[in-house]
């Protein structure tokens, strides 16, 4: 399960790429093209291999000065998903 | 609809690059009457084409055949395709890949493996492939595929023959270290058309392979996706075929005909632009083949009034076509279509006699005609 200290990384074959005929990011993966909201476009910006939940959350929290419960929810909830469907790869930190 | 902005550019390209195959298989996708290499785009025209397809908004081109690595320039046109931005898949039956030509298309930038497996147990898969020894093939490139970093979908099309080990062949994906398995029932149109007694499952197949996925979908969450397309005979409502006539895909054919899905060649009266001809924008936008059932103006009852015409777009027109003999019609999967009997009917007479072994079973492979 995700934690404050899980680094979340994009494996191989997924990847952000802007979509200029429609606007916006979307997450390219096998056979999936999933259209990011604005909000899921600043985490994932913030998935780099090395950043571990809680310094992408602060970082949110800081950039937005939005409240850092409700982010940390939200961005665990977000990052989960998406390595259920294999879209992402969770390390813990050590 | 003339006008460009109406029209939603397309997501995918499926580019099958050649209809040469190592394999045989009898429910092969291809058109039966097969391209021949004499026939096939160049390099150059194929690299036009990628580079007008992310122009035109395509995403992710899906690089495929026949066997895409027949082709001595595949590497090249993979390294074309990621450098116009495109999400490149490789959509492969696994033959004369593994090695140096894996490690060279990693290199140009490949982002994604499909695998065609035709079972999990070499015998039967070899005896459905037509070609001995594929299995053993397939298993060598999956793990390099897998060792290289590179996800990895396994393709299992679904048919009498093995509808009875859809659990297996999902535990053999995930042992594979596959990220995501496609659970296909065979479509019947084309070569699986004339196999359709050879391939058509029983309902009984038909009940415990849907259960089996459910049951995997719980059992092996978080590990592997899996991505089930269910038999056609026994639905209740069609799917949407190609995501909706013209609305989300194109698919051009090794001698550059632009098509909306890769069997609409086997409805007559349309005719397909051609890559050499013309522009993909001006064939995506303009051209009578794609506009001919694009949206929803050309639909008869009970299509017209149905509340979900833009769920499933009316199902698929080939099979409307193959089966009522009139494109236009509402797929005979619907329950709601006047045929669905007649399509039901023909599925429990195709499975009267079932084999005792799917080695017995007897098809008629795919080949040059």
């Amino acid at each position: 399960m995700i934690g404050d200290g899980t680094i979340p990384a994009l494996p191989r074959g997924v990847r952000l790429r802007e979509d200029q005929a429609r606007g916006g990011f979307t997450l390219m993966a096998p056979e999936r093209v999933l259209k990011l909201d604005p909000i899921a476009n600043e985490v994932l910006k913030r998935v780099d291999g090395t950043a571990t939940i809680a310094m992408i959350v602060d970082d949110l929290a800081r950039t937005f000065a939005a409240d850092r419960t409700q982010i940390d929810s939200d961005v665990k909830s977000m990052l989960q998903g998406l390595a259920d469907k294999r879209l992402l790869d969770l390390t813990a930190d050590d | 609809m003339t006008d460009d902005m109406a029209i939603d550019p397309p997501l995918g390209l499926l580019a099958e690059l050649t209809h040469r195959c190592p394999l045989s298989c009898p429910y092969c996708s291809n058109p039966e009457n097969l391209d021949r290499r004499s026939g096939e785009l160049d390099t150059g025209t194929w690299k036009r084409v990628f580079t007008e397809a992310a122009a035109l908004g395509v995403m992710q081109v899906h690089l495929s055949g026949g066997e895409p690595t027949a082709r001595p320039d595949i590497v090249g046109i993979t390294a074309h395709c990621r450098d116009v931005g495109l999400y490149t898949n490789l959509i492969t039956s696994g033959i004369n890949v593994a090695g140096a030509k894996l490690d060279a298309l990693a290199d140009a930038g490949l982002d994604h493996v499909q695998i065609s497996f035709q079972g999990d147990i070499s015998d039967r898969a070899d005896h459905v492939s037509g070609m001995q020894g594929s299995h053993a093939r397939k298993l060598e490139l999956a793990a390099q595929v897998t060792g290289l970093g590179l996800p990895l979908t396994v393709n299992a099309v679904i048919h009498r023959g093995n509808a009875d080990r859809v659990r297996e062949m999902v535990q053999f994906a995930v042992d594979l270290g596959a990220r995501r398995i496609e659970i296909a029932h065979v479509q019947y149109y084309g070569w699986a058309l004339r196999n359709r007694d050879a391939l058509m499952p029983t309902a009984e197949q038909v009940r415990s392979s849907t259960a089996a996925v459910e049951q995997a979908r719980a059992d092996f969450a978080g590990r592997i996706v899996i991505d089930a397309v269910v038999p056609d005979y026994y639905a209740r409502r069609p799917k949407p075929c190609v995501g909706g006539w013209g609305r989300r895909s194109l698919n051009v054919t090794p001698a550059g005909k632009v098509l909306p899905c890769h069997a609409a060649e086997t409805i007559p009266h349309l005719t397909f632009p051609n890559v050499r001809d013309q522009s993909l924008s001006d064939i995506w936008h303009h051209s009578h083949a794609f506009n001919a059932y694009r949206g929803t103006d050309w639909m008869a009852e009970p299509c017209r009034s149905c509340d979900r015409r833009e769920v499933d777009f009316g199902g698929c027109r080939c099979q409307a076509l193959a089966m009522t003999g009139d494109a236009a019609a509402t797929d005979p999967a619907c329950q709601l279509s006047a045929f669905h009997a007649r399509m039901i009917e023909l599925a429990e007479t195709a499975v009267a006699e079932v084999e005792a072994s799917p080695l017995d079973t007897e098809y008629d492979y795919r080949r040059f005609l």
